[in-house]
């Protein structure tokens, strides 16, 4: 591109008011545009659990897992996940940091490494989504459609699974409404919980129980952590995010043999590796807003 | 340019992050009571204080990782004036009919 043109007219094309290459300047574009899609879906998941703020689930119940360890340890999982992306994001600063110094082989360790985070995020959301697909605790819908749980005297959501008794990971188990109302009727202690301002007496629950159907696990037709928009909203965005991810892996191992080939270096710059590096950071950006809004908030 | 700088200012604004991070998940774990049960802004003062820290992490990760804070001022101003205008427009719009919606719907 020619530099020459700080005399000429404006009008004549080939001034750089932004000093910034034409890819860049359209990736940046790309990314507002992508920004605003994705405002618009969390703005849209936000009016709607405004809407249903009352049966709508609490994150701290729904996401408790954590690999290899027993017990309820809500948050730490996502927190992980953030960790990873962050990371994968200052590796990949520093990858962009050595191709504007022109070296290639810092340029293939860095972007090796965010490669390895990408993938480390990417496996992670499908362990989330696993648990989240299996379920948890479980529930019971009943005929107007709506999902409620069984809760202890403290108003902690009981497992359907402790209650009959059965290993939520053993395939072979199986129980139905009934076996669950046999073993409520036996714990006076437990009681229906409806909403998070209403919750019904052990007695009359029974009469709820009776006509209800099991929910365990959540897809896009039931959900049993509360409300269906919960579930719809949930695959939706982190899907869609998940999506952007693994665009921006593929993406980045294009570029990565393309370093390791020698394209950037004969061209002279790096900055194709810039301009992924744009893309990846902001998926990590996007991440830091779907965590506070779905797990924080 | 950044090549000058050396790598310190990267691993600063990762700890950084890393910092706000734990805030929100240690916030977000034991939840202070007095932040839950006053309000602002419509929404209890934890939930802004979220919000808050959500937005000064993402400062920090366009300005510093993607580099914005050295980009002319022009195009400083063409990527974060459509996001800092209708965003906020977008949601404006939502919460003010989101009061009708929430009678009818």
């Amino acid at each position: 591109m020619a530099n020459n043109n700080s005399n000429q007219k404006a009008w004549t094309g080939g001034d750089q008011p932004f000093k910034a290459s034409y890819g860049k300047l359209m990736m940046w574009f790309f990314l507002v545009s992508d920004a605003l899609t994705f405002s618009g879906f969390l703005c849209a998941y936000g009016f709607m659990r405004f809407k249903y703020t009352e049966v709508w689930p609490v994150a701290e119940d729904v996401f408790t897992h954590f690999p290899f360890l027993q017990g309820e340890h809500p948050l730490l999982f996502v927190a992980l996940m953030t960790f990873i992306l962050i990371m994968s994001s200052v590796t990949m600063v520093l990858a962009v940091y050595e191709g504007h110094k022109n070296n290639k082989n810092g340029v293939i360790l860095w972007m090796g490494l965010t490669i390895l985070g990408g993938f480390t995020f990417l496996g992670s959301q499908a362990w989330e989504w696993g648990h989240f697909i299996h379920g948890d605790k479980g529930g019971l819908q009943l005929p107007d459609n709506s999902v409620v749980h069984i809760v202890d005297e403290d108003n902690k959501l009981y497992s359907l699974y402790d209650l009959v008794g059965v290993d939520s990971y053993d395939h072979e188990a199986h129980f139905t409404v009934e076996d669950v109302k046999d073993a409520f009727v036996q714990r006076e202690d437990l009681s229906l919980k409806f909403s998070k301002t209403k919750t019904v007496g052990h007695k009359e629950a029974i009469s709820y129980i009776e006509k209800s159907e099991l929910v365990l696990g959540a897809d896009l037709v039931r959900n049993e952590y509360g409300h269906q928009l919960f579930a719809n909203f949930f695959y939706f965005i982190t899907g869609f995010h998940g999506f952007h991810v693994f665009s921006g892996v593929v993406i980045l191992i294009i570029i990565f043999l393309n370093v390791i080939k020698g394209t950037y270096e004969r061209r002279g710059h790096y900055e194709m590796v810039e301009k992924v590096g744009l893309y990846w950071h902001f998926v990590d950006l996007v991440w830091v807003f779907v965590f506070t809004f779905f797990y924080l908030v | 340019m950044a090549e000058h700088k050396g790598t310190w200012w990267i691993w600063k604004v990762f700890w950084i992050l890393l910092f706000v991070t734990a805030v929100e998940v240690i916030f977000g774990i034991i939840k202070p009571p007095f932040m839950i049960e006053n309000n602002f802004l419509g929404t209890s003062i934890l939930n802004v204080f979220f919000i808050v820290l959500t937005i000064i992490k993402a400062a920090y990760i366009v300005m510093h990782f993607m580099h914005l804070g050295e980009e002319t001022k022009g195009l400083k101003l063409a990527i974060l004036l459509p996001a800092i205008v209708l965003i906020p427009y977008l949601m404006f719009i939502l919460l003010n009919e989101g009061n009708y919606i929430f009678g009818i719907l």
